[in-house]
């Protein structure tokens, strides 16, 4: 690829953010219901932990803050990753909306750089939003990290990323295959990647076949090595394992999901599917 | 010689849709296949407006996708300046840009947002953008206050004018008009035409105009195609047609040629071809 097709191709990922960036602002009420809904939900999950103790649990050995620190840091970072998931997702079923979609894909850009203008917006976006919602619940549970290896647990979140996009793709493909149900679809994933990924309990209280598909999901990993780093102090050194495994699923993942994407959009155009009303 | 702006050979398109016969049972539906275009050939020289002539239905939009890399044929070859739309998709996107009879946008956004969008898309930025964009606005006569209002509280003529000037920004080289004037205000039909006019007069675009107004094909285009049911049933200017088929307007042509009215195709609405897909 020349310097001025990279150019070119980077100013067209920049034009993708761009515009999400532009809806943002200008849907900024929409945002501020969003970020409350967030907030009550990692705040709700908070005091369910802090509930914990006169509900029964407890007894020699349980750590009712620790408890509290497990069961938010799966909620914070379930909040960022579904929100990552719903925005690539939402980035093509609102282009299908709109009708500009056809546009898009007449634009001579590779559709790697489509998708990752898209993912990088909606990783900046959760991320924002998360951070948000952590000085929140930083705020009301008064939570300590001062076991926590925050070097550690970036090195996770930034691996993370890869895999993270690859899955992003492949959720944006359902609105390609069913224009009508695809958005919704892509609820459904969220929520079996919500059940095994153990963003709430560990994975060894779910059935073995659960488990099996809970080990292929890399939300299992960037969970187990944030709680590692931030609950007992896990270094870049000790999480190297965790961030491997993350970066070599993203390298399957991504490419993975472009070639879908892609078959995805042949099919789309074989069937007449990228028109409006298809 | 040059290269011809559009070549195709033998270019098919059909469609399958579920449907239940009427007394089946609810689960049962069989495929139906519909053809939107029977094998077409067509060569577009450089330069100059092409008229597509036909109902809803005829596979004028069909034969604008697939030029547009937006729909693959089912048989036959479809090439833009040489470029072949199925194995150089990206060479063919960088020379075609599509004005549609939806003008499609985000509609939150304003016009500018939109269109430097566009612009990024196509290699530019918003540098310098601003000032082209207003300057192709203000030859379509839409009022320059518009540009940062939300697109939703443009009417429907502003919207198409802003699509058009999208259009322009990229600088095509081969330009797919698929119903740019239907639903348009009289006085935003003009402003459309006399910019098509321009076009046509420097020669430096080639314009394929999909339109149902027979008028204003007759006004604006070097060549008309007329199309019924996927076919194309005549080719030539405007004036060889009437000629030819000794009548005094484009309509009694089409009226001779398949022995229907062209307003009673109209209100028959048949289906258009991409929106038959049953998706699941």
């Amino acid at each position: 690829m020349s310097v001025g097709v990279k150019r070119g191709e980077l100013n067209a990922m920049f034009g993708f953010a761009e515009r999400a960036m532009h809806s943002v602002r200008r849907y900024w009420m929409w945002e501020v219901v969003w970020l409350f809904y967030s907030m009550v939900s990692v705040l709700s999950i908070g005091f369910l932990a802090s509930g914990l103790g006169t509900l029964g649990a407890g007894g020699v050995g349980f750590d009712l803050r620790r408890a509290q620190l497990y069961l938010l840091i799966g909620s914070l970072l379930w909040g960022y990753l579904s929100l990552v998931f719903m925005e690539a997702a939402y980035a093509i079923a609102w282009e299908r909306w709109e009708g500009t979609i056809e546009y898009t894909f007449m634009a001579p850009i590779r559709r790697t750089t489509h998708l990752m203008g898209i993912c990088l917006f909606a990783i900046g976006y959760g991320l924002l939003r998360t951070f948000l919602v952590l000085l929140a619940a930083i705020a009301i549970f008064n939570l300590d990290f001062s076991h926590a290896d925050v070097a550690g647990a970036l090195a996770v979140l930034a691996a993370s990323t890869l895999p993270l996009i690859g899955l992003a793709i492949f959720t944006s493909v359902l609105p390609m295959v069913s224009p009508q149900k695809g958005e919704q679809m892509s609820f459904a994933v969220q929520g079996f990647l919500l059940l095994v990924s153990g963003v709430y309990y560990p994975l060894t209280v779910l059935p073995v076949p659960l488990q099996v598909a809970g080990y292929a999901s890399p939300l299992t990993y960037t969970l187990e090595g944030m709680r590692q780093s931030l609950l007992s102090g896990a270094t870049v050194i000790d999480e190297l394992p965790n961030v491997l495994l993350l970066l070599a699923m993203g390298a399957v993942m991504i490419p993975a999901g472009v070639w879908v994407f892609s078959w995805a959009e042949r099919r789309a155009k074989r069937l007449g599917l990228l028109k409006r009303s298809g | 010689m040059s290269t011809p702006a559009i070549e195709i050979h033998g270019i098919r398109k059909s469609f399958q849709r579920r449907e239940r016969d009427p007394g089946a049972p609810w689960w049962r539906r069989d495929l139906r296949e519909k053809v939107a275009l029977h094998e077409l050939d067509l060569v577009v020289e450089r330069g100059g407006v092409t008229g597509i002539l036909g109902p809803n239905g005829s596979g004028k939009s069909t034969l604008v996708r697939i030029l547009a890399t937006l729909l693959t044929p089912d048989a036959g070859t479809a090439l833009v300046f040489g470029w072949d739309v199925m194995r150089h998709a990206r060479e063919v996107r960088r020379h075609v840009n599509r004005v549609s009879v939806e003008a499609s946008f985000f509609k939150e956004l304003s016009p500018w947002e939109n269109m430097v969008y566009a612009a990024r898309l196509y290699g530019g930025g918003d540098s310098g953008t601003r000032a082209h964009v207003s300057s192709i606005l203000e030859r379509l006569g839409l009022p320059l206050d518009t540009l940062d209002q939300p697109m939703k509280q443009l009417s429907r003529g502003q919207q198409q004018k802003v699509a058009i000037a999208r259009s322009f920004l990229t600088a095509p080289s081969l330009l797919l008009m698929d119903e740019p004037t239907t639903g348009l205000d009289p006085r935003s039909k003009k402003e459309v035409q006399a910019m098509l006019e321009m076009l046509r007069a420097e020669r430096e675009v080639t314009v394929l105009l999909c339109t149902h107004d027979m008028g204003e094909a007759a006004a604006l285009c070097d060549r008309v195609l007329m199309m019924d049911s996927g076919r194309v049933l005549a080719d030539g200017t405007p004036v060889e047609l009437c000629e030819r088929h000794e009548s005094l307007t484009l309509e009694d042509v089409f009226m001779q040629l398949t022995g229907k009215a062209f307003e009673a195709q109209e209100e028959g609405e048949a289906e258009e071809e991409a929106g038959g897909v049953v998706a699941p």
